[in-house]
């Protein structure tokens, strides 16, 4: 078990080590922060102020390798904008990106699943196609469209909602509609075919033939064995978690880290990028781990490997 | 009257007809052999019988159980049938059995549902299955799953698992494919045994006359969806009657004797959508005459207990010549 996740480990923090690279190198390449900071007009004195201040007129190596020691010791730079802690100009928007995410993830597996499962069983009758045209649609419309659209609908026309900001709760619903719709039509269609594999196995067959009573076949035959497929998908989610409303909090001026994201991207705040991008990157491995946890629990094949690997 | 009674049971998926017209009973404790080559609807016919088949199956005619009719019977009147009077093995152990639960487990549901056993009661039951069919350390086998098993374990723990309802009519499909040769004649060998043991009727399909003439003691060929001879298994190695069953025998390695050429039948099964009009094997039969592309056999008795599909069988001295059935 240590083995497989000492491995584990080394691989993901392999991952983790070439984002940040490649995210530290296009920054830099991407336009000159000391100018975007300062202002073009800015004279020119003030401008190699600002970069031996910040350590930029170092060659790129150096800044490299600085910049890793700094992450070692915990250190992520202070943001270029105020001066003030990457790490904490980041963590104090975590909350307002997870009350959409979170309640948009619980959407996506409270819909997406059992839409899913009802469209397998019912294969080709009206809901299935019903649930199938929902699930393409919302697999095929991109984010920012939907987002336009309810917003159209909702504050527009019908005045029932507000189309932006964080006034108070009902700001958060278009939102999260949104991302939820996206996100369980995907996990509907992932669902809906996982299902289907496992009801053409042998094995559902030889449940039925046992005996057992349809709804026994699906509960206790099926849906494990299905489950297995759906939880990469939701892993994907989860990795999302923090960052996956980069879209959607732009459309909706949602002050989370995905706005925070996009905003010091254009302003060129190195170290706020950095800090998120490393923050999405944990993220995404920590889903990673969940996703092989749930595997081991749900996949016998993968406990006896995991015992394998240990013996 | 037969434990299951089969009359002209036909079966269809969307207009590619699959059996047309199976009549074929089984008595109590009766072993019956179902050869034929692969796609000719022997396992279709039992998967039928017990309303496995997708819904998109048009199933007609009739099989009674014990007089009472299946097809078409309503989920209360089949799940007690399926495993507790009529059990069925397939051929792929392997993928027969859940691989996310433990084999005690899937035994055990069997035990739960036809005997009402949970618990102790059901546990010391499961070990005592897996005893039976030869399964060592039972008690620490019960709790690995199928793919901690090899092929042969699995199929004895599918066997095992049709015990557990106590069922009238074992129906094995195929169920030494998959296995190894040496594995296959155990696998058999326990069927024989526990037939012995409990009076169990055994209905074994195979593509292998060989396999099904050693264990059961009446035969039924089939080829494209229809029964083309049924007899004693004696008589249908001493007089076969319909070209197709010679074609398989001749097919058929003989275990003494000079080395001779084995004779293969040539052609191939015809497509269900695209059957010939006729009798189905006259396109593949040596021994076809012009009416055979016409006419439909019905069987014919050829002697007591041995039925032929052929227009050119002999039918015996006193048997009786059922109708042609002519095709328009």
């Amino acid at each position: 078990m240590l083995h497989y996740l000492g491995t584990r480990l080394l691989r993901a923090t392999v991952s983790v080590v070439m984002v940040v690279t490649f995210v530290f190198i296009v920054l830099r390449m991407s336009g000159d922060p000391a100018v975007v900071i300062m202002g073009a007009d800015a004279p020119p004195e003030a401008v190699d102020a600002f970069r031996t201040a910040w350590g930029l007129d170092q060659p790129i190596w150096v800044q490299y390798l600085s910049f890793f020691k700094a992450i070692f010791s915990g250190d992520l730079g202070q943001s270029m904008r105020d001066g003030r802690d990457a790490v904490a100009v980041v963590l104090e928007r975590v909350p307002s990106t997870l009350a959409l995410t979170v309640p948009a993830f619980l959407l996506n597996v409270g819909i997406g699943i059992p839409a899913g499962v009802y469209a397998a069983l019912h294969r080709n009758t009206a809901i299935d196609r019903f649930v199938m045209v929902m699930a393409v649609t919302g697999f095929a419309m991109p984010s920012f469209i939907l987002a336009m659209l309810l917003v159209l609908v909702f504050s527009v026309n019908l005045g029932w909602l507000p189309s932006a900001g964080q006034d108070s709760w009902l700001n958060a619903i278009l939102p999260i509609v949104t991302m939820g719709f996206g996100g369980a039509a995907l996990l509907a269609r992932f669902t809906r075919s996982a299902m289907l594999e496992v009801l053409g196995q042998s094995y559902i067959r030889t449940a039925s033939a046992k005996g057992l009573s349809w709804s026994a076949v699906v509960w206790r035959h099926a849906l494990q064995n299905a489950a297995i497929p759906t939880v990469t998908i939701i892993g994907f989610m989860l990795g999302g978690l923090v960052a996956g409303a980069v879209v959607v909090e732009s459309v909706f001026s949602w002050p989370g880290v995905g706005r925070l994201l996009v905003v010091s991207v254009s302003n060129r705040d190195l170290a706020v990028v950095q800090a998120i991008v490393l923050m999405i990157a944990l993220t995404m491995v920590a889903a990673n781990f969940v996703v092989d946890i749930l595997y081991g629990l749900l996949d016998p094949k993968m406990q006896s490997q995991t015992r394998a690997a240990r013996a | 009257m037969a434990f299951v009674q089969i009359r002209d049971m036909s079966v269809a998926f969307g207009s590619a007809p699959a059996l047309r017209g199976i009549s074929l009973s089984v008595e109590r404790g009766e072993a019956l052999g179902l050869v034929g080559e692969s796609g000719c609807g022997k396992s279709i016919t039992w998967l039928a019988a017990l309303g496995l088949l997708p819904r998109s199956a048009k199933v007609g005619g009739s099989v009674l159980l014990d007089g009472v009719e299946l097809i078409g019977a309503s989920p209360s009147v089949l799940e007690p049938v399926r495993g507790g009077r009529i059990a069925m093995i397939f051929q792929d152990p392997a993928s027969s059995l859940n691989p996310v639960h433990r084999i005690g487990h899937q035994i055990a549901e069997a035990l739960a549902l036809h005997r009402g056993l949970t618990g102790a009661p059901a546990r010391a039951e499961v070990i005592r299955l897996l005893d039976q069919v030869g399964i060592p350390d039972a008690k620490t086998r019960a709790n690995a799953y199928p793919h901690e098993l090899s092929g042969g374990q699995n199929q004895r723990v599918m066997i095992a698992m049709a015990l557990a309802g106590e069922p009238e009519l074992l129906v094995a499909d195929e169920p030494t494919t998959a296995l190894d040769v040496t594995i296959q004649a155990q696998i058999l060998d326990l069927l024989g045994t526990i037939r012995r043991d409990t009076g169990m009727g055994l209905v074994l399909i195979s593509h292998d006359l060989g396999v099904v003439s050693e264990t059961c003691s009446r035969i039924a060929v089939m080829y494209a969806g229809r029964i083309v001879e049924q007899a004693e298994s004696a008589a249908i190695f001493a007089n076969p009657s319909h070209p197709y069953t010679r074609g398989l025998l001749g097919a058929m390695p003989p275990i003494s004797g000079p080395r001779q050429k084995l004779v293969s039948i040539p052609g191939s099964v015809p497509e269900a959508s695209r059957m010939p009009q006729g009798c189905a094997f006259a396109p593949r039969c040596s021994e076809a005459i012009a009416d055979c592309t016409r006419v439909d056999p019905a069987a014919v008795t050829v002697e007591a207990n041995h039925l032929a599909a052929c227009i050119r069988a002999t039918p015996a001295k006193t048997g009786t010549r059922t109708p042609e059935r002519v095709l328009a």
